[in-house]
């Protein structure tokens, strides 16, 4: 019998399997994203569509601020400071800048409700993505994969497409508004433009939209790693 | 007596059940399972479908759980491992082989190959030239860069027999290895299972309905209804295949 020398009390040899380090984890995620791009893309396209709404909602609070200071300075509202909670949430900072108090409300609610739906979404999307792939969860565990290098992997995936998602949908989100602002009103408009806020919102978007996708990912892996690999090989798709 | 103690059996089932409840009805694919298979033998799990082969091989695999009873791994009661020790099983001791190949899709054949080297801890370099090394054993060494989809059944499930040789398990479990190719291509993977048998020792249990597969078997294990019907030696056999044939379908 190949027993090794030196292990706790001999199970025969058997040992404990080894963690591997995230990198791993990471290079799989990343082949996977690149030859499933299209899967990928349907996933990415929920976080893409909630975090471009999110910019257009800045971009428009940006926007009407830099007018309301181009009509009437006087008037103008001042924005809310830089504190720790405007700098978290730089997104509080742009809605201040709306001079129309109703529309700051209604832009209020729909930023989070677009952030819920888009949690729900990713949620769904990556549910559906693990479903498919039992076979290939319960052969990898076969092959001797911890379950917890199974959640990593699919967290990371997820964490991937919503990095790559929310990055395309923040700056698209702001880039049609800031064109269209363009058209509608012209350059004078850009000269009150609190530039600061709005890169601000960028950052902050792509980082929730990343997170989002990484949390709502997380039930979905752990069902998936959990499963005996036999019941993973036997489902068919 | 004497000789039966020294014998090393490295598969050892002890009233080996699995019941399955579907709705308020109880199957039992598998009923007071006693085995005994020694190291290096080509053991062939005959039975029509149904009968609980695959079930064995998840339970002998360490795929799943039994209802009750026990399997010994080189002495080891399965049930007493953690994760983490089955996880080493499976990635060290144990090589899968599958009716569906069950190749990881986004991968080459050499990628596949060498993933339970990357779950074993190897280092590239060591990884690389043992994948190609394990390719070329089966007859694939111009095929080291085609994804699955790109090789045929034969080819896929030459691939996935080098992946469950990679970390030099002591035994190769198959699920009807040969049941989605073709007569001649099923014969081929049969020869070379018997080969690899035959040069590195490693002991072949493989759960099939191919008759084929009787020529190259130390002893063929029936089982029928989640019960061991018989075991005979390839030798008893001959003898008997008319009437066998009579109870297939
Ligand atoms: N996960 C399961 N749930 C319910 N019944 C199952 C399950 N797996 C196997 N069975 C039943 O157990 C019996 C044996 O199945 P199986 O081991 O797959 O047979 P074989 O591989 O010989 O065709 C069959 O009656 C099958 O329907
Ligand atoms: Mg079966």
């Amino acid at each position: 019998m190949a027993s090794e020398a030196g292990q706790p009390p001999s199970k025969g040899g058997i040992q404990r399997q080894i963690k591997l380090p995230l990198r791993q984890a990471f290079k799989i995620s990343l082949r996977n994203i690149t030859i499933r791009l299209g899967r990928a893309a349907i996933t990415a396209s929920g976080t893409f569509l909630s975090i471009a709404f999110l910019m257009v909602v800045c971009t428009q609070a940006v926007a009407m601020g830099a007018m309301a200071i181009a009509q009437n300075p006087e008037q103008a509202r001042p924005p809310a400071e830089w504190t720790v909670k405007t700098v978290l949430f730089p997104i509080i900072r742009a809605l201040s800048l709306n001079p129309d108090e109703i529309m700051r409300a209604r832009s209020a609610w729909l930023v989070v409700m677009s952030l819920l739906v888009c949690t729900v979404g990713i949620t769904n999307s990556m549910l559906m993505s693990v479903t498919e792939r039992f076979r290939e969860i319960g052969t990898m565990k076969c092959l001797g994969a911890l379950d917890r290098f199974i959640v990593n992997l699919l967290l990371i995936e997820s964490g991937l497409m919503g990095l790559l998602g929310s990055l395309a949908g923040s700056v698209l989100g702001m880039g049609v508004m800031v064109v269209w602002y363009r058209l509608q009103i012209g350059t004078r408009l850009f000269a009150h433009f609190d530039w600061l806020t709005l890169f601000a919102c960028l950052i902050f978007s792509v980082v929730i939209g990343t997170l989002l996708s990484i949390v709502a990912a997380i039930l979905p892996a752990i069902r998936a790693a959990k499963l005996p690999p036999a019941a993973a090989l036997r489902t068919e798709i | 007596m004497a000789t039966e103690m020294v014998q090393e059996y490295i598969v050892r089932t002890r009233d080996l059940t699995k019941q399955y409840q579907l709705g308020d009805q109880t199957v039992y694919a598998l009923r007071d399972v006693k085995l005994d298979i020694r190291r290096g033998e080509y053991i062939s799990i005959m039975g029509p479908s149904g009968s609980g082969k695959s079930t064995l091989f998840n339970m002998i695999g360490g795929l799943d759980k039994p209802t009750s009873g026990t399997v010994f791994i080189d002495e080891v009661d399965m049930a007493q491992l953690d994760a983490f020790e089955l996880a080493w099983l499976r990635c060290r001791k144990i090589g899968y082989i599958f009716q569906t190949f069950n190749l990881i899709p986004v991968m080459t054949a050499l990628e596949n190959v060498t993933l339970p080297m990357i779950f074993a801890g190897m280092s590239s370099d060591e990884m690389l030239e043992k994948g190609v090394k394990l390719l070329e054993t089966v007859g694939l060494g111009e095929r080291l860069h085609h994804k699955p989809a790109q090789l045929s059944g034969g080819q896929q499930q030459r691939v996935a027999i080098a992946r469950s040789l990679a970390n030099d398990p002591a035994i190769v479990l198959a699920d009807e290895p040969t049941g989605n190719l073709d007569l001649r291509t099923g014969k081929e993977i049969i020869e070379l299972l018997r080969r690899l048998n035959k040069e590195q020792g490693v002991t072949i249990i493989s759960a099939t309905h191919d008759l084929k597969m009787i020529d190259v078997s130390d002893r063929v294990i029936w089982i029928r209804d989640g019960r061991i019907e018989r075991i005979e030696n390839r030798e008893d056999i001959e003898l008997r295949l008319g009437e066998v044939e009579g109870e297939e379908e």
